[in-house]
């Protein structure tokens, strides 16, 4: 039997923390759980699990607070749950270092997919792989060419760009801030009129379609993911 | 009207009550200096501190006094505030200390004091009105001679002039009033021996002062307002207290006043004779068509006249007559049951009035039921009061006696022509038209000045022998005569004739502003609307800056709107404004409290109390208001309060039918609520009891039905949660439109995902090209715009219904339509459903939700500034829900290389149109 990675459940409500416990031991997963961000805090430190799913409400301190007094020590994934309309308080606590969010309420098959994308996320981020697969797409970073159904795909150097961003962080969201950052540098950190027609293109290129997407999911007011 | 022999009058009981609730006040009268007033006051409030009275003295002069600094040395003292005032310093009583220290008796010396400019009264009577109506028990003194009604009497007296008055209501505000004795024998003595302090500078008037008779005379007068105090006391508690007695009729007594330098004498008389005899007054002034025609300094004396019977308590009338004066003046005497009437002898002020019979003497021979006092006028005084009027001065520019010079000069050559040509012989009749002319176009000094040059040219030119001033025919000297009375009658008519158009055309021109103020603020609408309306009419009338100060939520002065727009004043300012506010009166620039503000502020009164106040503030503040400048702020104040209360009324009303609405609406939200939540709720619970309870007996497709239903209604609970959560934030107007460059299609699709459960088997096409400009909205907030449009649509179609989406670019617009084949909106109801909780019943009982979605959609697009409606189905089945989103411009690309570029390689997503099916 392989071992059980662990994960820390931070939610102060006790019916959000059973399901979430049994869901995920139901796919293999062990959990720890704890109440408060204090203790959450402390309990990443001694159990040193493999990943963090926290509640960005909590009773005794801002979550936010929590991803940063996380962040002064340790790298472990944290996959925040929020409420639809707090876009801001998301973009924050992914720019503090949090790795994903789930909207509330949330579909169990959704939060799963979130937690496997972080966690190959931690096995995979060897910084100078030579190129990835996700779903019929190949894209080789070397060489930046992309294939999809072993058919090449003809990408300009920004659309390129942004695909090897979104696919280094496959099936993890990327904000606008992150991705301009990486792609054009600090100064245009606020133009997502850009990104959102690069992206367009890129769209067009890959066949996917903005109404019904396979590849690119546009998270408004955050930022993009590559579906993995 | 006697009361009630048994019964308390409720007027005096009422007086009584008020000075309950006040502050005591307590005068130490002298009837003049050193005869021991602050000695007495002192000794008076130790014998308080001794009943345990927390006492404080406010200001003492003690003049030096041994005695009397003794007396002070242990009582608390409040220190003086220090006010600059022409470079110099002066001491006055600190006013805000004394109110906020509160003591229960405050110690205040010479009660007629005037305060130093700068302070916030005049006066300082003002000061202890308000330390009273603060319910703080006041000590004073007052020597007799500053008493305004006994004013002219003493003047006559001693022949000092007392500059430093107190209105005689005053008095009467005193609980209690104690006479300080001093016979004059004892003053003298005490004067010698120099215990009675005497101002160095005052010498020898002041000395005369002291003289034997004037300080008996003197004396008896305090002796009397002490005793008449003392009797109104008497009756007024008699009276609250239901003491039989014989009380006085409640006779009246009638002044009359005009122009004349006598009347302000008039009234203080009155005022006398009605206190003695505890009578009512009434002031009066009739006012004839020749008003207009006085002088501005006539118009102000009687204003002043009628402001001092204000001040003394008297009641003001004003009564209009055209030439009966006396009678109307008799009528109005005898309704109101005057039986006294006060008037002084008329002046003979010009021959026309020789032939003329004077209102005195009308007033004596008709007024016969009537006791009719006479009282004569200081001639001296009056007369050179008169000249210094400016009436028998000569006036006039100098430019105006050189065109008198030339009508006169014109008119002679025309004679002379005359006479020469065709031995015209009337040229008297010829200058005459000259003198007219003049008359009526320069006024009566350059018309007689004309009157008297005509003369001398008549006599010089016209007259035998010719070129000289000796007349030798008489009946040439009989016309010459004949010419100057003539002409000095012309002269004075036509100039009467000049004033009186001139009258006329000021007060038809006072009328037509008021009435174009008042037509102006009726059509204003909103409260900013009248207010701006009235500074700016007040601002042009009165050639001033106008400013409109209202109180906010917290009472507290606000300047709501000004003329030009102002937004700031200074401290000086804002303690007028304040001052006024609290206490209802005039305050500021020339009025009675703090006169050096730059500002006059006048409350806007109304019957419900004052709503506000009006600042006018005149570059020109060293020059009075004139009394027809009074008059024209007092109507703007009167209307622009009038207005302002109108503005307030149906704002009112407005609060009310939000308020009302606000219930109705609530109430529908709580039974929507209750509804909305529990049904989903039902569902829930009830499948999940099932699958707990039974799931083992249960067959597989059952069970996954039932899981299903847990997973659909909560997802409905959720978007119901969303939509409430939504509503609640659009409120509130909390919902800010967080935009971004944004895609419809994307949007489109976004909404269509998150209802895939709702939609089912419905077909949906979907035609949003891709190739739409971008939007720069809120696109979660638009996604629940399409997706409750959606929602909306699910519920009132068939399970296996049509649902078509498409958007297009209208020129400057994004349109997006959702058409349904389901029963359609009747026309009536294509406004209301966007209303709150609008629902509109399905034909075929179909379970309705609410009507919440479509409100929240009209929440959202208007919030984007666009619109959204219902509309017919184009083939007459289903219904169209339509909303348009104005396109703004985007921003440029940054390189665009790689825009043209991209464009070359994809022409062919022009258009898509896709069906999708649910599962």
């Amino acid at each position: 039997m392989k071992p059980q990675t662990p994960i820390l459940v931070v939610d102060d409500e006790p019916q959000i923390r059973k399901f979430l416990r049994i869901s995920l031991n139901a796919h293999g997963y062990a959990v720890s759980e704890a109440g408060r961000g204090e203790d959450g805090i402390r309990k990443v430190a001694i159990d040193n699990p493999s990943l963090v799913v926290l509640d960005l409400g909590l009773p005794d301190m801002d979550g936010l607070q929590v991803v940063r007094r996380i962040r002064e020590w340790s790298e472990v994934p944290i996959i925040m749950l929020s409420v639809r309309a707090s876009e801001q308080d998301k973009i924050a606590a992914l720019d503090h270092g949090a790795n994903d969010y789930v909207t509330k309420p949330f579909g169990v098959g959704e939060l799963l997919a979130r937690v496997r994308a972080a966690l190959r996320l931690r096995e995979e981020s060897s910084p100078d792989a030579s190129g990835i697969a996700v779903g019929d797409l190949v894209i080789d970073f070397a060489q930046r060419r992309v294939r999809r159904a072993n058919a090449e795909i003809r990408l300009t150097r920004k659309e390129f760009d942004i695909l090897r961003v979104l696919a280094k962080n496959a099936g993890r969201i990327v904000t606008h801030q992150q991705m301009l950052r990486s792609i054009w540098g600090p100064a245009q950190e606020d133009d997502t009129h850009y990104l959102r027609i690069y992206v367009g293109h890129l769209r067009q290129k890959l066949g996917d379609d903005s109404a019904n997407p396979r590849y690119i999911e546009n998270e408004p007011g955050v930022g993009y993911r590559l579906m993995a | 009207m006697p009361p009630d022999n048994d019964r308390p009058a409720p007027d005096a009981l009422l007086d009584e009550a008020r000075k309950e609730s006040r502050g005591k006040l307590k005068i130490f009268l002298g009837a003049y200096p050193g005869v021991g007033k602050t000695y007495s006051m002192l000794q008076a409030a130790h014998e308080r501190r001794k009943e345990g009275v927390d006492v404080v003295v406010g200001v003492v002069e003690t003049h030096g006094r041994a005695e009397t600094e003794a007396l002070i040395r242990d009582l608390e003292i409040l220190p003086r505030v220090q006010i600059t005032y022409r470079g110099r310093m002066f001491g006055e009583m600190d006013l805000d200390g004394l109110l906020a220290r509160r003591p229960k008796l405050a110690i205040i010396d010479e009660l007629a004091h005037t305060n130093v400019i700068g302070s916030r009264h005049e006066k300082r009577h003002q000061d202890v009105e308000e330390l009273l109506a603060a319910g703080i028990d006041v000590y004073t003194t007052l020597n007799i001679q500053h008493v305004e009604s006994l004013n002219d009497v003493i003047t006559r007296i001693s022949r000092i002039q007392v500059r430093e008055t107190l209105p005689d209501k005053v008095l009467e505000l005193a609980s209690e009033i104690e006479l300080v004795d001093l016979p004059p024998d004892d003053l003298i003595q005490r004067l010698r021996q120099g215990k009675v302090y005497v101002p160095e500078q005052a010498g020898r008037a002041i000395r005369n002062f002291f003289s034997k008779g004037n300080l008996t005379a003197l004396r008896e007068l305090a002796m009397r307002v002490a005793a008449e105090r003392v009797d109104a006391q008497m009756v007024n508690y008699m009276r609250a207290h239901a003491i039989p007695g014989p009380w006085p009729a409640q006779d009246r007594l009638l002044v009359c006043i005009n122009e004349s330098p006598v009347s302000k004498r008039l009234v203080r008389t009155a005022r006398r004779l009605a206190e003695r005899a505890r009578i009512p007054w009434i002031c009066v002034h009739v006012r004839t068509p020749g008003y207009d025609t006085l002088s501005e300094a006539a118009k102000g004396r009687i204003a002043e006249a009628m402001r001092l019977a204000e001040s003394l308590e008297g009641e003001v009338v004003v009564l209009h007559a055209e030439s009966r004066i006396v009678d109307e003046l008799l009528a109005f005497s005898l309704k109101r049951n005057v039986t006294r009437l006060l008037i002084g002898r008329e002046r003979r002020r010009n021959w026309t009035a020789w032939f003329r019979e004077s209102v005195a003497q009308q007033i004596l021979d008709k007024a016969t039921q009537f006791e009719v006092t006479v009282i004569a006028g200081d001639e001296e005084g009056d007369i050179t009061e008169a000249i210094r009027g400016g009436s028998f001065l000569p006036d006039g520019a100098p430019r105006d006696y050189m065109m008198a010079t030339a009508a006169v000069a014109t008119a002679a050559t025309v004679g002379f022509a005359a006479k020469y040509t065709f031995s015209f012989s009337n040229i008297a009749l010829v200058l005459l038209i000259a003198v007219l002319f003049v008359a009526i176009n320069y006024g009566r000094w350059p018309s007689l000045f004309a009157s008297v040059l005509s003369f001398l040219v008549y006599d010089f030119i016209f007259t035998r022998p010719y070129y000289s001033f000796t007349i030798f025919d008489r009946s040439e000297i009989f016309t010459v005569v004949l010419f100057i009375f003539a002409s000095i009658i012309v002269s004075n008519l036509a100039d009467r004739l000049r004033l009186q158009v001139a009258a006329m055309r000021t007060s038809a021109q006072r009328t037509s502003t008021l009435y174009e103020f008042s037509r102006k603020i009726a059509a204003a609408a909103s409260l900013d609307d009248v207010l701006w309306a009235a500074v700016h009419h007040v601002a042009s009338t009165m050639e001033s800056s106008a400013l409109v100060l209202l109180p906010n939520a917290d009472n507290r002065l606000q300047i709501a709107a000004g003329y030009p727009p102002e937004d700031q004043l200074d401290m000086k300012d804002w303690g007028a404004a304040e001052w006024a506010w609290t206490n209802g009166k005039p305050a500021g620039w020339r009025s009675d409290t703090l006169p050096t503000a730059d500002w006059l502020f006048l409350p806007l009164k109304t019957r419900r109390g004052p709503v506000g106040l009006l600042g006018v503030s005149f570059q020109q503040r060293n020059q009075p208001l004139s009394s027809e400048q009074w008059r024209l702020l007092e109507a703007l104040v009167g209307q622009v309060a009038i207005a302002v209360e109108r503005t307030n009324l149906a704002s009112d009303i407005e609060e009310a039918r939000v308020f009302t609405e606000t219930e109705q609406l609530r109430s529908a939200l709580l039974s929507s609520v209750s509804h909305d939540l529990r049904t989903p709720l039902v569902s829930i619970i009830g499948s999940a009891t099932s699958l707990s309870s039974y799931g083992d007996s249960l067959s597989e497709e059952n069970r996954s039905q039932l899981v299903q239903t847990i997973l659909d209604e909560g997802e409905r609970l959720n978007r119901f949660v969303q939509n409430l959560l939504d509503m609640t934030r659009l409120g509130y107007g909390a919902l800010q439109p967080k935009r971004e460059w944004a895609d419809m299609r994307e949007i489109t699709g976004r909404a269509m995902k998150q209802l895939r459960k709702v939609l089912g088997g419905r077909r949906v096409s979907l035609n949003v090209p891709e190739t739409l400009p971008a939007i720069f909205v809120d696109p979660v907030l638009i996604e629940q715009v399409v997706a409750n449009i959606l929602d909306n649509a699910a519920k009132y179609t068939k399970a296996d219904g049509k649902i078509t989406i498409e958007a297009q670019q209208v020129d400057n617009d994004l349109v997006l339509r959702v058409t349904d084949d389901g029963p359609g909106i009747p026309p009536n109801a294509r406004e209301s459903v966007f209303d709150i909780f609008y629902r509109v019943r399905a034909g075929d009982g179909q379970a309705a939700g609410t009507g919440l979605g479509l409100s929240i959609c009209r929440g959202i697009v208007e919030a984007h500034g666009g619109t959204i409606k219902a509309k017919d189905a184009p083939g007459g089945q289903g219904a169209v829900i339509e909303f348009v989103l104005p396109l703004t411009a985007s921003p440029n690309m940054p390189d665009a290389v790689d825009e043209t570029e991209h464009k070359k390689k994809t022409g062919k997503l022009s258009e898509t149109t896709d069906t999708y099916s649910g599962r």
